[in-house]
């Protein structure tokens, strides 16, 4: 019989269901403990509920730091509802702790009274100096606060799976599907999907799979006997708008993104890419997708990667490369190629924390400036940021489209926050999906390399092996029209003023600025990329207290929807919240001459509601 | 065809309307048109030539070259052509390069290049100096090389170009000179037939910032006595009297005079197909011993890997075979899923 601890529920016998329309939910325990697998399979599980939900994965850089230690600490937090969710949630209602590393580490964001599970055998004195702990937290009452749960899990689990036959070890390692058979109980979840997943992920290991489904019913059957749980929580599905949904990460959704849009534009997709955190999951997401032609290089190194999808866009391939800010730093001087040569191609920058290696798992969105203007000469893109996972999937569409039209290469920015982070996902219909066929130049008579469209000032793209169309094309300064090498002082700036006149009328595809909430008002927040989340809800709340503020969320970063300053002359102030020092503030300030101003967070961690919350309030006073 | 009726390729039809704009009486002019020559007698259309390079005075090459050409940036054309050639590996692809471009900032590129064994044929010219910049050292300036950036000389070993293709397991490696029409435009077509990546060095006189560095190996009166050429199935002789063999001594190459009971028998044979690389590496390191010869032609040339574009494209293909082309709704569907009213 396990022994549990403050307690704090009325001695009841009588099982209560409360229904309640929202949990913050997190798992933290050693990186050897399966907190990511354990998250993610919750997650589906209430994704499949048809709860709305955000995920927040936050792990180390080191794969294995030394067991039970403070920097080897992984967490899962997963936000769901039955209403609107944004963001993975700010204070946390259930902390499940495999450790004491794990407890010290996240015990302050779980809210008074929240409900704690800790593993009570990880507590022995010599856990406790690993996590430079003095005094065991179970026994000095500083856990008097909330409604502690210590279970033994090992012990628990090795009794559950006696009859496996596993060794000691491997029945260790199943101890997070105990509490995971936990949480199933807390919030009312069937396990079916988890146990579907297991006998997949183990097909080969049918024992393996079986262990953990005995460990995970275990946990559920505990909750269930020991009546030490008086309450169970009942969140009853979310009002998503019709369609099927699937869960999906930012990382998957960009993945999926650029297989549809090479579909949609008729040709085969060729991505060029080095792994990098957080951006290899892209990689190793396109690489499975074999069957729809999808080429997959992995480089030697990161200028391989962008100068190979160069060689493969050349050949008329849909080129891609992917990287985080150190690969982008490594990728400019080819980058500045694809923009004097004219080719289609994307690239990602899954944004971490910097400068250098700095936070590798990380994020941050401090690319902003290096994707706008960090080339040398006058060299522009068109830059794109994501704002949620799902968002992902049509930003990486809208930038091959983009691409493609216009002859250039375009930067989408996501980051570390977007690309593990998952929520619901509605699928969309084919009919929802644009095509934008390519056409290659085929005609001898007409052809020339650097002849544009007068709308796009695209040029024409023809590929080797086309008969008839021998060009050459090159980094040097060249002639419009022939693309014949051309040094004239006159032609060189004609060339500059061509290309950034290029990028410009790309603004024709940019939709105006409409801001979510008050179309005018005392407060305009101006933002991009995944801070999405917690403005749109901070929003909503301050909204209801009568503040009169609204939000233009910018996808399109380069060139700016052309309204944008003059939705800006429609507040009174303007606020940016940015995970930088002040990166769009800049721009927006050179551009606009506003008086913006910045509210700034650089801690490797998203924008918490209250957070955003708290700084309006400060504004509008 | 409309095709078998048209005449056969010539030199013109290679040749652009760009002026060249190398100097007076670089070696680059004889590669250019050793070049020319060679890929009308290849029996492949125009159109399926591309020629990428990177910088340098070499990489100009592809605006000389009337096929489709890509000059790109420094050091980076193995890649790009890398790129290239998955995309489309039914492409002639010919890398022009430098000491500099392939060697120095372009390392990295040209040994992984070399190791996948990418279907390109690469031409470096080594003119063991940067010309472009105006005349600093290069990575196969030889040891104590007084430059413009080295006053007191160089302090860095140079590289061999031809040892390190080897190194990196090429499997076509070859060496021509500039002057040498026949010898270059024998050694490219060997090349040009080679299916995996094909390595060329050519020693390729800058009569501007070190003129006169192969004048060992191609004045008229020395040539002979420095240089040896290799030809597949005979003996390793040279000489102005053909009267100096290679001979094996243990794991060692050693110079041996021919007579005195010395007789080609006793000569090593060249074999560019010996499965090993050490064989080849052997006769490259040679540069780096006094009195030995400069070893010129081709070096190593063992077909037998798959080029790296075909093992990719198979993998693709045989995906395809087995699960059928990708059904996008399908794929957008993946996983569980669930139904909201």
């Amino acid at each position: 019989m396990a022994t549990l601890t403050g307690i704090t529920l009325p001695d009841s016998s009588k099982r209560k269901k409360e229904v309640v329309d929202r949990a913050v939910i997190r798992f933290c325990g050693d990186s050897g403990d399966g907190m990511q697998i354990t998250g993610s399979q919750f997650t589906n599980t209430v994704a499949l509920y048809g709860n709305d939900l955000a995920t927040f994965p936050d792990y180390p850089a080191e794969i294995r730091a030394p067991a039970g230690t403070l920097p080897g600490v992984s967490g899962f937090q997963l936000q769901f509802s039955s209403g609107d969710v944004y963001t993975p949630g700010d204070a946390v209602d259930a902390l499940i702790a495999m450790n004491p590393a794990a407890l010290k580490m996240n015990l302050a964001d779980l809210r008074k009274n929240g409900i704690l599970i800790v593993n009570k055998d990880s507590f022995a004195e010599g856990d406790l100096r690993k996590a430079q702990i003095v005094s065991n937290p179970l026994e000095d009452h500083s856990l008097d606060g909330y409604r502690v749960f210590a279970v033994e899990l090992e012990r628990l689990t090795r009794a559950a799976l006696a009859e496996t036959g596993l060794d000691a070890k491997t029945m260790d390692r199943c101890k997070n599907f105990f509490a995971l058979g936990m949480c199933s109980w807390l919030y009312n979840r069937p396990m079916d999907a988890t146990y579907r997943w297991l006998d997949d992920k183990f097909k080969n290991k049918p024992l393996l799979a079986e262990g953990n489904k005995l460990a995970m019913k275990a946990g559920y059957s505990y909750c269930e006997a020991t009546e030490a749980f008086q309450v169970s929580y009942e969140i009853p599905p979310a009002k998503l708008s019709p369609g099927v949904y699937r869960n999906l990460s930012g990382n998957q959704a960009l993945a999926l993104g650029f297989v549809t849009a090479a579909e949609k534009a008729g040709i085969t997709l060729f991505q060029g890419s080095y792994p990098i955190t957080p951006a290899s999951d892209i990689l190793h997401e396109l690489s499975m997708y074999k069957d729809f032609g999808v080429m997959t290089f992995q480089a030697e190194d990161e200028i391989a990667a962008i100068t190979s999808a160069i060689g493969a866009s050349y050949a008329g391939k849909l080129a891609i490369t992917t990287t985080s800010g150190p690969g982008i730093a490594l990728k400019t001087e080819a980058l500045g190629l694809a923009v004097a040569v004219e080719l289609p191609l994307v690239i990602c920058d899954i944004q971490r924390g910097g400068p250098s290696t700095g936070l590798p798992t990380k994020t941050e969105q401090a690319d902003l400036l290096q994707a706008l203007y960090g080339r040398n000469s006058e060299a522009p893109i068109p830059v794109l940021a994501a704002s949620t996972p799902g968002d992902c999937f049509w930003v990486a569409l809208e930038a091959c489209r983009i691409a493609l039209k216009y002859m250039v290469p375009v930067i989408i920015l996501s980051d570390g926050y977007l690309a593990n982070g998952a929520e619901p996902w509605r699928i969309p219909e084919q009919s929802e999906i644009p095509e934008f066929p390519v056409t290659f130049a085929t005609d001898p008579a007409t052809y020339q390399p650097y002849k544009r469209n007068p709308e796009t000032l695209a040029r024409q793209w023809a590929i080797p092996g086309t008969l008839g169309l021998e060009h050459r094309l090159g980094g040097l300064e060249k002639q419009d029209g022939s693309g014949n090498i051309n040094y004239e002082p006159l032609n060189h700036e004609t060339m500059v003023r061509l290309r950034a006149a290029k990028v410009e009328a790309i603004v024709q595809d940019v939709p105006d600025a409409v801001p979510a909430g008050d179309p005018d008002g005392d407060l305009l927040i101006v933002a991009w990329g995944s801070t999405y989340g917690p403005i749109t809800a901070a929003l909503a709340t301050q909204r209801k207290e009568g503040r009169r503020i609204g939000h233009v969320h910018l996808r399109h970063l380069n060139p700016l929807p052309k309204n944008l300053g003059e939705v800006l002359t429609r507040f009174r102030r303007v606020l940016v919240p940015e995970m930088n020092m002040g990166q769009l503030l800049w721009v927006l300030r050179a551009k606009y001459l506003v008086e913006a101003e910045g509210f700034n967070k650089i801690q490797g961690r998203p924008f918490k509601q209250s957070e955003i919350e708290a700084k309006i309030e400060e504004v509008l006073g | 065809m409309a095709t078998a009726t048209l005449p056969p390729l010539t030199k013109k039809d290679f040749q652009t309307d760009q002026e060249v704009r190398w100097c007076p009486g670089c070696g680059d002019y004889a590669i250019l048109s050793a070049v020319q020559q060679v890929f009308p007698e290849l029996g492949i259309p125009r159109e399926k030539f591309v020629i990428v390079s990177g910088i340098g005075c070499s990489s100009r090459f592809p605006y000389y070259m009337n096929t489709y050409g890509f000059h790109t940036i420094h050091g980076r054309a193995p890649a790009v052509a890398t790129g290239l050639k998955l995309a489309q590996p039914d492409l002639e692809v010919w890398v022009a390069t430098g000491d500099g471009d392939a060697l120095s900032i372009g390392g990295n590129h040209t040994i992984h290049m070399l190791r996948r064994n990418v279907g390109l044929k690469v031409l470096l010219f080594n003119n063991r100096i940067y010309g472009l910049t105006k005349g600093q050292y290069s990575p196969t300036s030889e040891f104590g090389k007084k430059s413009k950036s080295t006053p007191y000389g160089s302090a860095d070993r140079p590289f061999n170009p031809i040892s390190l293709a080897i190194g990196s397991e090429a499997t076509f490696v070859a060496r021509s000179v500039d002057v040498f029409q026949q010898h270059l435009k024998d050694t490219l077509k060997q090349a040009a037939a080679h299916r995996g990546s094909a390595f060329v060095e050519i020693l390729q006189n800058c009569n501007i910032f070190n003129d006169g560095a192969f004048k060992d190996q191609t004045d008229k009166e020395a040539r002979s006595e420095n240089v040896i050429q290799l030809e597949h199935g005979k003996p390793l002789i040279y000489g102005k009297n053909r009267d100096k063999g290679l001979r094996l001594n243990g794991f060692d190459l050693e110079i041996v005079q021919l007579g005195n009971g010395i007789t080609e028998k006793d000569l090593l044979v060249h074999d560019a197909h010996h499965p090993r690389p050490a064989y080849a590496f052997l006769l490259a390191h040679m540069e780096h011993r006094p009195g030995f010869p400069t070893p010129i032609g081709v070096l190593r040339a063992s077909d037998e890997l798959p080029r790296y574009e075909d093992v990719a494209n198979a993998q693709i293909q045989a995906v395809i075979a087995k699960k059928g082309k990708g059904n996008l709704d399908k794929l957008l569907h993946a996983g569980d899923t669930w139904t909201v009213k």
